[in-house]
């Protein structure tokens, strides 16, 4: 192992929440984010998706929080991967953090959950997911198409299908109604 | 008259602006066949039983595909820009779309230039751009669930994916949660909030809340939210006040429910189907004098 693989190593592991040299990347869409969150989180990038800043909000936000000194490093991997940030600026004041409260409701024969606005139910005999609901963005009418009927675990997950905050959201769903189902 | 604008999931749906009709289980719109089981479909199909029910026109329908990419919603918010201020509607309600606070505020500038300003509700998507964009009270009803209640009622949230968990918590209670929307201008003129109970309410507090029939499945089925701002939109076209609007939306819906007895894996197609009945039901329970107030 040379130098560089050391360095490279720590600064992975290092938390960029635990620095005051914060950045955000900010992205075309929220799809891209979601890319540019798996390339990164898949080569071992501790990052964090958040709210943008007031000043650069459009709508439908998502950026990724980085540690600064790691922006050449970072950046050349998206690049890599053929998902460059718009642009890429330094965060001194707190970032919006997305909602980690997920409710659970049980029907008896069905299990519901909730993240956000996004809500996701199955019957739990056959794992099938019966119903999505909740939400205002765009995509959602086209992950309920696409993910009901299917069985939990087969169905494409929200993150790899979805574009927007709502889709976001419904992975956590997605995720933790998985969680509660299949370990 | 009443128009609908939202999105259909769909990226080769072109942008269709015509009347609606309901056979079976699709919507008609122009040569378009449109499945009722979800988003503004779901909304625009309950609009057309109310509208049909009251012997009015069915809903005109701007629509527009967009999966989530946001190109098919961007076009929408051009064509509302060039295309409303010629229009003449009684109401106007607002469904999924992408949020963009910037085209959210040249469709409210093209609704500014109509000789005469209708009914504003609005719900999902670009209720979210009008909150965020801070017109919230340029608006006459927001539909939220009790999770979009929340968001309305934080401040700082540009979306319901940010709202803070000490307001999201489930036990805030409704009532706190209006005040707070209100007080920091958040809120439409009246709010229909979805849930558990149904609550009515503007700036002075709730005036209604409407707690059956309980029929628990219908949280988990998408699209019934969907059922409740169709009804409320097609109710107000009709002429009725929006306040006794809300609790009869409210009330069909619920009627609609029970009688489609559902669980949690129905498709609202069901539900949307028990409609007509249930109006009929309701109207005839209705006293006589429900005029306009617009």
């Amino acid at each position: 192992m040379g130098l560089l693989d050391i360095f490279k190593k720590n600064n992975k592991s290092a938390d960029p929440h635990a620095s005051n040299d914060r950045g955000i990347m900010v992205f075309e869409n929220t799809s891209e984010v979601i890319r540019a969150e798996n390339v990164l989180k898949h080569n071992g990038w501790r990052v964090r998706v958040m709210g943008p800043p007031p000043e650069i909000r459009t709508g439908c936000d998502l950026v990724i929080e980085i540690p600064l000194i790691e922006h050449l490093n970072i950046h050349r991997l998206l690049a890599e991967a053929g998902v460059s940030p718009l642009k890429t600026v330094p965060v001194s004041g707190p970032l919006l953090e997305p909602v980690n409260i997920f409710f659970t409701h049980d029907f008896g024969d069905f299990l519901m959950v909730r993240a956000a606005n996004m809500k996701i139910t199955i019957e739990k005999k056959s794992l099938l997911i019966v119903n999505i609901s909740g939400g205002g963005c765009p995509d959602v009418p086209y992950l309920a198409r696409k993910m009901v009927g299917r069985k939990l675990g087969d169905a494409p997950s929200p993150r790899s299908i979805g574009h927007t905050l709502c889709g976001y959201a419904l992975d956590m769903a997605y995720e933790e109604i998985k969680k509660q189902c299949l370990q | 008259m009443l128009a609908v604008v939202g999105t259909v999931p769909d990226d080769d749906f072109p942008i269709v602006d015509g009347i609606v009709s309901v056979n079976k289980d699709s919507l008609l719109i122009g040569n378009h066949e449109i499945d009722i089981n979800r988003g503004t479909a779901a909304l625009l199909a309950s609009a057309f039983m109310a509208c049909r029910f009251f012997g009015k026109p069915g809903p005109t329908a701007f629509l527009v595909g967009d999966t989530g990419r946001g190109f098919g919603s961007r076009k929408l918010y051009e064509y509302l820009v060039e295309t409303l201020p010629e229009r003449h509607y009684i109401s106007l309600a607002f469904h999924y779309i992408q949020p963009d606070v910037d085209w959210h505020n040249k469709v409210l500038f093209a609704i500014d230039e109509m000789e005469a300003r209708p009914l504003l509700i609005a719900d999902a998507g670009f209720m979210y751009a009008a909150k965020m964009s801070g017109q919230a009270n340029a608006y006459d009803v927001f539909t939220p669930d009790i999770g979009e209640l929340a968001f309305l009622a934080d401040e700082s949230a540009p979306h319901p994916f940010y709202t803070r968990g000490f307001i999201l918590h489930e036990n805030q209670q409704a009532g706190q949660l209006i005040e707070r929307a209100y007080a920091h201008h958040n809120a439409a003129r009246y709010l229909l909030v979805k849930g558990e109970k149904d609550i009515v309410a503007n700036k002075s507090g709730i005036l209604d809340t409407i707690t059956g029939p309980v029929i628990p499945a219908m949280e988990a089925i998408g699209g019934t939210g969907d059922i409740i701002t169709g009804l409320l939109a097609g109710i107000i076209s009709a002429g009725y006040n929006i306040q006794p609007a809300c609790s009869m939306a409210s009330r069909i819906s619920r009627m609609a429910g029970k009688s489609a007895d559902p669980h949690p894996a129905t498709q609202v197609a069901e539900i949307i189907q028990k409609i007509p009945d249930c109006m009929e039901l309701l109207i005839k329970q209705q006293p006589a004098g429900c005029t306009c107030d617009y």
